[in-house]
């Protein structure tokens, strides 16, 4: 079963026409390479693994990654068959998307360190100079967010580093080198054994909704597709909403 | 010159002349989609000078405590005999085969707030160094060092020591004999050995990010400007930045070339 799998995605790299050929069309198997959104990292994996199993003979590739630099890269000719991205912003950005469809929701936590040292209880909190705070550049869908949420809360909020995913601001607290960050709830929640999360009212504001589209551009339409309305269907919503994504 | 074409075998012109448009190639890609008429007004913006002007700072301040270090770890690596020198010198090299963001998480877990010298420093004196301009330093001298030991070590290697033993014979001290004989002797080594070492600093970016974070005028140099700007989806701003990080680059390891380095 491995060796089919990898010998079908390797068939797909080389000759992508072969490899579409193969699957037929309609058929959606072959290979489906995934642009997604660096916080989709854990639930997309999943959700990769059961729809392997669900659809025999196809494989998923995927390119997590800040949704902006995916984006960029989707627009410079990168082979990808659908992209799922953080924010519609980014999705607009791609010239070559096709119909995209919420398929989730996500908001805002302040992530601490274990045990909460500091006594975190709000964004007010995060204004003291002697915290170290770590946020997601404003360019990126997590920035955007968190610029919503302090202005809702009247706060300024001066952080000592601005990241550009918010896979890289998280890390920044598990490895203890600032006091707080704002993440997703999705992330803190893949990361529970090493940080706690600490929810705010102010977040509900800053709602992030999460687009994905099979584009024109993809080798594997068919599988592409398959993927997209796997994501969409029950079993893939079951996976989302365990990893504290909301349904839209 | 003299040797004119005959000496030029075509299987060696050929993979060279190929070996060159590979290098050049992706510059004139730069060159084709930069929007000249948006440059200097790039050029103006604030946030531009800023992240430029912490660039050169940085890499030249990476530079000093490179020589300061380099130098005289170079000399012992060429001149004195010793147990472990070879697996020294490899030490020496690890930073050119480690990715620059495996350095920066290195650097993290020893100078970070929980790091092994990092708690020490901060529970001590009250000093940390991540998202500091110093962390910056200290991650451009990190991935740059290597690059001075390995051109000094080489220099002094190719000098003539008969030099060194014949001041040592007319009664001249150690340290009178490095600084009166030996360094006069491979200042045109040590020099490119400094070119390449600012230019790398200048060029690093992995270690920075994940070592010093990004923060505008603290932490985020030309590098890290480049690719936040690319993140936000600006193609266009990025080529820009990038182009005037390549020009000012150029030009001035080109005058120090002219000024400096004529003999090497």
């Amino acid at each position: 079963m491995l060796l089919t799998s990898s010998l079908a995605a390797c068939g797909g790299e080389t000759t992508d026409s072969a490899g579409t050929a193969a699957a037929g069309p309609g058929s959606a198997g072959g290979p489906v390479t995934v642009f997604a959104a660096a916080s989709l990292t854990e639930s997309f994996t999943t959700l990769g693994k059961q729809f392997e199993s669900a659809h025999p003979g196809s494989t998923v590739t995927f390119n997590f990654g800040g949704s902006s630099a995916l984006a960029t890269q989707i627009n410079e000719g990168a082979p990808a068959d659908v992209f799922a991205s953080a924010a519609p912003k980014n999705m607009q950005a791609v010239t070559d998307a096709g119909t995209p469809t919420t398929f989730v929701r996500n908001q805002l936590v302040i992530a601490v360190g274990k045990g909460n040292p500091q006594g975190v209880t709000g964004l007010t909190d995060l204004t003291k100079p002697d915290l170290k705070v770590a946020l997601c550049a404003d360019a990126v869908p997590c920035g955007a967010a968190t610029k919503t949420a302090t202005t809702a809360a009247g706060v300024t909020i001066t952080p000592v580093t601005l990241e550009q995913d918010v896979k890289a601001a998280l890390a920044k607290v598990k490895l203890g080198e600032v006091d707080a960050a704002l993440v997703y709830r999705t992330d803190a929640k893949a990361s529970a054994a090493d940080i706690d999360a600490i929810e705010f009212p102010e977040s509900a504001t800053a709602m992030n909704d999460y687009p994905i589209a099979v584009l024109k551009t993809a080798r594997n339409p068919a599988g592409g597709q398959a993927f997209v309305d796997y994501v969409l269907s029950a079993e893939g919503t079951k996976v989302l909403i365990e990893a504290g994504f909301q349904a839209p | 010159m003299s040797n004119g074409r005959r000496g030029v075998p075509l299987a060696l012109l050929l993979p060279a002349g190929l070996g060159l448009a590979f290098l050049v190639l992706p510059l004139i890609g730069l060159l084709a989609r930069t929007p000249w008429s948006s440059l200097f007004d790039r050029l103006a913006e604030p946030e531009v000078m800023t992240a430029l002007r912490l660039s050169l700072v940085t890499a030249t301040i990476a530079t000093g405590v490179c020589l300061l270090l380099g130098v005289p770890l170079a000399w012992l690596l060429a001149r004195v005999e010793f147990p472990g020198r070879r697996v020294v010198r490899a030490l020496v090299t690890v930073p050119l085969v480690l990715p620059p963001v495996v350095g920066g998480i290195a650097l993290l877990l020893a100078l970070g707030r929980r790091g092994l010298i990092g708690e020490w420093l901060d529970s001590t004196f009250g000093i940390t160094l991540p998202f500091t301009t110093a962390g910056v330093v200290i991650a451009e001298a990190f991935v740059a060092l290597p690059f001075l030991v390995i051109s000094v070590e080489g220099a002094l290697r190719g000098a003539d020591t008969r030099y060194e033993e014949a001041a040592a014979t007319l009664g001249a001290a150690p340290w009178t004999r490095f600084t009166h004989v030996t360094l006069p002797l491979v200042a045109p080594g040590i020099a490119a050995g400094a070119v390449l070492c600012w230019a790398r600093a200048l060029g690093e970016f992995g270690a920075t990010i994940t070592f010093a974070g990004n923060y505008p005028g603290i932490t985020q140099t030309m590098p890290l400007a480049v690719y936040q700007t690319m993140e936000s989806g600006d193609l266009e701003g990025a080529v820009v930045l990038s182009l005037i990080l390549l020009i000012v680059s150029v030009t001035i390891l080109a005058t120090l070339r002219d000024r400096w380095l004529t003999s090497a």
